[in-house]
């Protein structure tokens, strides 16, 4: 069982790839380094504020924008365990369930949690409980097809798994 | 109960009769791209799987060009993990600087991308070839490891919403203001997960340029895809430049969309984007007073021939204000060449700008152009996020290419018939 638990660091709509890491830091392609400039044109300090387990929350469109793969990557290096939004875009929503970083699409969550609330999180059921509000919302569960890809820890896992079933 | 062109192309490379928006899928591939950023993660993932060989070399595409030619040695660095892997994997369509160009300028003029075929990059903008009737999507490294691997991808099959355009084009409006207008009307989550088709007489009579620069800018409406069903126009374009047999596929007239939404491009005036979101729209008599820095002519959205060719006959026999610095990048070896025949080039630094090697560069603030603080550019670009082009507290606006060379002369932004 999959239980996450930290603090909230609440964003608004449409956080862009560019503001999750922006691209003067793409030449080198080094998760850690990459975690360092995490969300660093919104919040200079982000990295250095934030503890191992924290959760991010934002509202719509998540991840707009490029399809670096730095940006999951980035985020998930930096410590946060989660990302909690109304709904993210596609090609983000991909990535992130390609090298395992859990997301949740959860409207009411997005609205409900302020900064600084306790979250604690069961990625199986979908249950997001507010420590701090005392509040539960849930998010819809992920297709049968991608829990597995979750299950097999990540894409490339999974396709290991398929061609050493091929005869 | 009939399929949109997209569900279509999606059935055919999944091997089934029918599929229906929300299933899931898993498809062949016909083309997978990936370039100097994208590539080198890709790669990583690609080793950790334990292959020897991708699936088959003459269906990947390597370009580098984003941080091309190498702006610094970490970027070298990633430029040479792409290069030693296409001749270690001998892959055919490795493009090296001096033969590449901006790969959604390039792939399409190579003959690559063809009507009825699923394409995949590890770039957003992948959803350019859309204007070849193709269902090209942006996908990220680890799924474009994956399908080296397997040559196939899963797809949710995305639903779609019908864009069609009626009436007459105003002077100086292209495919780039209707993909703009388009945007500031749906905003950039109006079509999220979903393919955009666009249609009606006006996208009929569209150039194969501007459909491009449409397609392109699907992704920032959210889309998986965007794309225009095939014509006498695609056909004449791939006369003599497709490099594999194509069909077509089309949308049956009882095709189910999510949507339809009609536009009168009557209405339409050359289209600005403001910081720092592509929906962010105005028509050009409404932007006011907007003093600027730079100004970039190019990307993959807008650095191609028919780009290249209004900006010139904007420019001509005028010089770039003395506060703007102007870029022109063509979008490919070929594509500046023949800006150079055409005498487009001697027109430009003539006119005191500079003109680049094809390369992303200022685009996402790479380099060949990137903002101080407080700097604001006016771009031919996609994107005007915060920090896009530079400096955090840097600006940048997004119109056609009329625009941008009115504006360069004029040093603020400026409809086209400010300067003739």
């Amino acid at each position: 069982m999959t239980i996450l638990n930290g603090k909230a660091w609440k964003f608004g709509d449409d956080v862009d790839t560019d503001v999750i890491i922006p691209a003067r830091h793409l030449s080198t392609s080094d998760p850690d380094e990459l975690a360092k400039h995490c969300m660093e044109d919104a919040d200079p300090q982000f990295f250095n504020k934030i503890s191992k387990g924290d959760i991010m929350v934002a509202r719509k469109n998540f991840g707009c924008g490029s399809s670096r793969e730095h940006a999951p990557l980035a985020i998930k290096y930096a410590g946060i365990s989660c990302v909690i939004a109304d709904s993210f875009a596609r090609i983000f929503y991909r990535n992130s369930i390609n090298i395992g970083l859990p997301i949740l699409e959860s409207p009411e969550a997005a609205e409900s949690i302020s900064e600084g609330d306790l979250i604690t999180v069961d990625l199986e059921k979908g249950l997001i409980k507010n420590e701090t509000k005392g509040e539960k919302y849930y998010s819809a569960p992920f297709p049968e097809f991608m829990q597995e890809i979750i299950s097999a820890g990540g894409l490339i896992n999974y396709v290991k798994d398929r061609l050493s079933e091929k005869p | 109960m009939g399929m949109t062109a997209a569900e279509k192309i999606i059935a055919a490379h999944a091997g089934k009769e029918t599929v229906k928006p929300g299933e899931l899928v898993k498809a062949k591939v016909d083309l997978i791209l990936g370039n100097d950023i994208t590539a080198p993660v890709a790669i990583r993932e690609f080793k950790k799987i334990g292959l020897n060989k991708v699936f088959d070399p003459e269906r990947i595409v390597l370009v580098p060009d984003h941080f091309t030619p190498n702006k610094d040695i970490a970027s070298a660095e990633q430029a040479k993990i792409m290069k030693e892997f296409a001749r270690e994997q001998g892959i055919t369509h490795y493009y090296e600087v001096g033969r590449m160009g901006i790969e959604h300028a390039l792939l399409p003029e190579l003959g690559l991308t063809l009507p009825g075929e699923i394409i995949i990059g590890a770039d957003s903008h992948t959803c350019t070839y859309g204007a070849l009737g193709a269902l090209a999507t942006g996908i990220g490294s680890t799924d474009m490891a994956a399908a080296m691997a397997l040559g196939e991808t899963w797809f949710k099959v995305p639903s779609t919403i019908k864009f069609v355009y009626q009436g007459e084009l105003n002077p100086w409006v292209s495919g780039k203001d209707l993909i703009l207008y388009t945007i500031g009307q749906i905003g950039v989550d109006g079509a999220l997960y979903q393919s955009m088709e666009f249609t009606g007489p006006v996208i009929r009579a569209l150039s194969m340029d501007s459909r491009l620069a449409m397609c392109n800018m699907a992704i920032e409406a959210g889309a998986k895809a965007g794309i225009i069903e095939p014509d006498e126009i695609t056909y004449a374009y791939l006369e003599g430049r497709a490099q594999r047999e194509y069909r077509g596929l089309f949308s049956d007239g009882d095709a189910i969309y999510a949507q339809e939404i009609e536009f009168n491009v009557s209405e339409i005036e050359p289209q600005v984007a403001f910081p720092h979101l592509p929906e962010n729209t105005r028509g050009i008599s409404e932007v006011g007073e907007v003093p600027l820095d730079q100004v970039v002519i190019g990307s993959c959205t807008n650095g191609r021939l028919e780009d290249l060719r209004i900006a010139a006959e904007l420019l001509k026999g005028k010089k770039v204000h003395p506060h703007i610095r102007l870029i022109v990048i063509p979008g490919t070896q070929k594509i500046y060449q023949q800006a150079m025949k055409e005498g487009l080039l001697d027109i430009f630094i003539e006119a005191e700008a500079a003109v680049s090697t094809p390369t992303c560069g200022p685009c996402l603030g790479g380099h060949m152009g990137v903002l101080a603080k407080g700097e604001r550019a006016l771009a031919t670009t996609n994107r005007n996020f915060v920090g896009r082009m530079g400096h955090p507290e840097s600006e940048v606006y997004l119109c056609n290419p009329a625009v941008a060379a009115a504006s360069a002369v004029t040093g603020k932004i400026s409809a086209p018939e400010e300067v003739l």
